[in-house]
């Protein structure tokens, strides 16, 4: 079983203060996993320690093969995370946010095009400035640069939060199809139940730490969305 | 690097052009600052004349502030600086890009202000080799330099005000030097502004080598 993620004793400061205070985890290729815990648990944390924006001070830190205690750049162009904010630029246009967002990532510009489809970014609004958006729309937009990104390792955080009912079926189709071409996806979630229905693990966090987890169980079975 | 540095100027240009800030904010500022000096000096039409270049290039130096701000300003909002951080360009591509950027911009406002300094302070152009070659070494050492102090400050809360008071000192030598190229090229002495344009493009490529360099890890740190 190779392992997306596998984090021992990790430890990452914010400021002084250990948000992630010796986490254990591991993610293997494929896996959907929900990180569940409450405010200040340190799953945001987690997320961007994993995408390589929070260092991480001590312990052990693989992603996707990159020991992120040596290089935590290396691994970025690799990773889609979806954040509280929407990682946007208001004066541009969805089309021009997706295309930038594609090309910095090595993607083609077509597969902007094609996750605009994907997210119900059609016509007019691809013309339109994110500024202008709906916070629903931006949280698509948002979810589009990820899979216009076609990353290997998906980290959401709190990703259906905004999205109407169908934005979020979406989202969980989306997930599902991504796992099934091999990606990992780590989300952190407070919508349990709607988390879990995608998830085929879930852990939880406390105090900064991995308390427990789960047995891996397969996700339900759902149409998922190609992206071609 | 150079892929890098064409995808964020591009961005750089896109938002600009979208958002229309230079043009309707920048530029206008610009062209009053030059205004409100000919109004000032206008008693003595000869100070005006002879003081003419080191009007204009604090004025490019004024309003270049703002075009760097702006610069940096694009990225803090929606957490874009994460994005890209995340993007995975190269941080040396990413200052060239941002340079590129703001020189592009600046190349716009001084040929404006250029056109501004003839009207409004009755200087007529000589020697224009040496205008453009001060122009465009002032231009790449302002952009650089402005960059690499501009990500320096981006990640502080007081960025706005404190950006420049980190930037007026260390631009002054650079200012003075093209008031004097410009001044040298004006009263038809250009053998005196050769000099001052040699030390500015030692002054460009000092803040443009130390940029493609540090850029990166400032990112990091912002």
């Amino acid at each position: 079983m190779t392992l997306a993620v596998r984090l021992r004793s990790a430890v990452s400061l914010l400021g002084r203060f250990p948000a992630l205070a010796g986490v254990d985890l591991d993610v293997a290729e494929g896996e959907v996993v929900l990180v569940q815990g409450a405010n200040g648990a340190g799953k945001t944390t987690l997320l961007r320690a994993c995408a390589g924006l929070a260092a991480f001070a001590s312990g052990e830190a693989e992603v996707l093969g990159h020991d992120l205690r040596r290089d935590r750049k290396a691994v970025r162009r690799r990773i889609g995370l979806l954040g509280h904010a929407t990682f946007l630029y208001d004066d541009l246009t969805v089309a021009d946010n997706l295309r930038f967002a594609a090309r910095a990532a090595g993607a083609s510009a077509a597969s902007a095009d094609e996750a605009m489809t994907a997210l119900g970014l059609d016509g007019r609004l691809r013309e339109v400035a994110v500024a202008k958006l709906s916070a629903g729309q931006r949280r698509r937009a948002a979810v589009a640069v990820i899979v216009a990104r076609r990353p290997d390792l998906w980290l959401l955080d709190e990703p259906h939060a905004g999205l109407d009912a169908a934005g979020r079926d979406l989202l969980d189709a989306l997930v599902r199809g991504a796992a099934t071409r091999g990606a990992t996806v780590v989300l952190a979630s407070h919508e349990l139940d709607r988390a879990a229905a995608i998830a085929s693990r879930t852990v939880t966090m406390a105090g900064g730490q991995v308390i427990g987890g789960l047995l891996a169980r397969p996700a339900p079975t759902m149409e998922p969305v190609h992206v071609a | 690097m150079w892929r890098d540095a064409a995808l964020v100027a591009g961005k750089d240009l896109r938002v600009e052009a979208r958002s229309r800030v230079a043009i309707n904010q920048v530029v206008p500022f610009a062209l009053l600052v030059l205004v409100v000096f000919a109004f000032a000096l206008d008693s003595d039409r000869d100070t005006l004349t002879r003081v003419g270049p080191g009007l204009f290039w604090v004025t490019v130096l004024f309003s270049g502030l703002l075009a760097i701000q702006r610069s940096f300003v694009i990225e803090a909002s929606d957490d874009a600086r994460d994005a890209l951080r995340l993007s995975g360009l190269d941080g040396a591509g990413i200052f060239l890009g941002k340079a590129l950027a703001v020189a592009v911009q600046l190349v716009a406002l001084e040929a404006v202000l250029t056109v501004g300094v003839v009207v409004l302070y009755n200087v007529r152009l000589h020697d224009p080799l040496l205008l453009v070659l001060t122009a465009l070494a002032t231009t790449v050492g302002l952009a650089a330099a402005g960059t690499v102090y501009g990500i320096i400050a981006a990640g502080l809360r007081v960025r706005d005000t404190l950006l420049p008071l980190l930037v007026l000192p260390v631009l002054a030598p650079a200012l003075l030097a093209s008031a004097r190229a410009c001044e040298a090229a004006l009263t038809g002495a250009p053998g005196d502004g050769w000099p001052w344009v040699r030390l500015l493009f030692v002054f460009a490529t000092i803040y443009v080598t130390f940029g493609v360099v540090a850029f990166g890890p400032l990112l990091e740190e912002a």
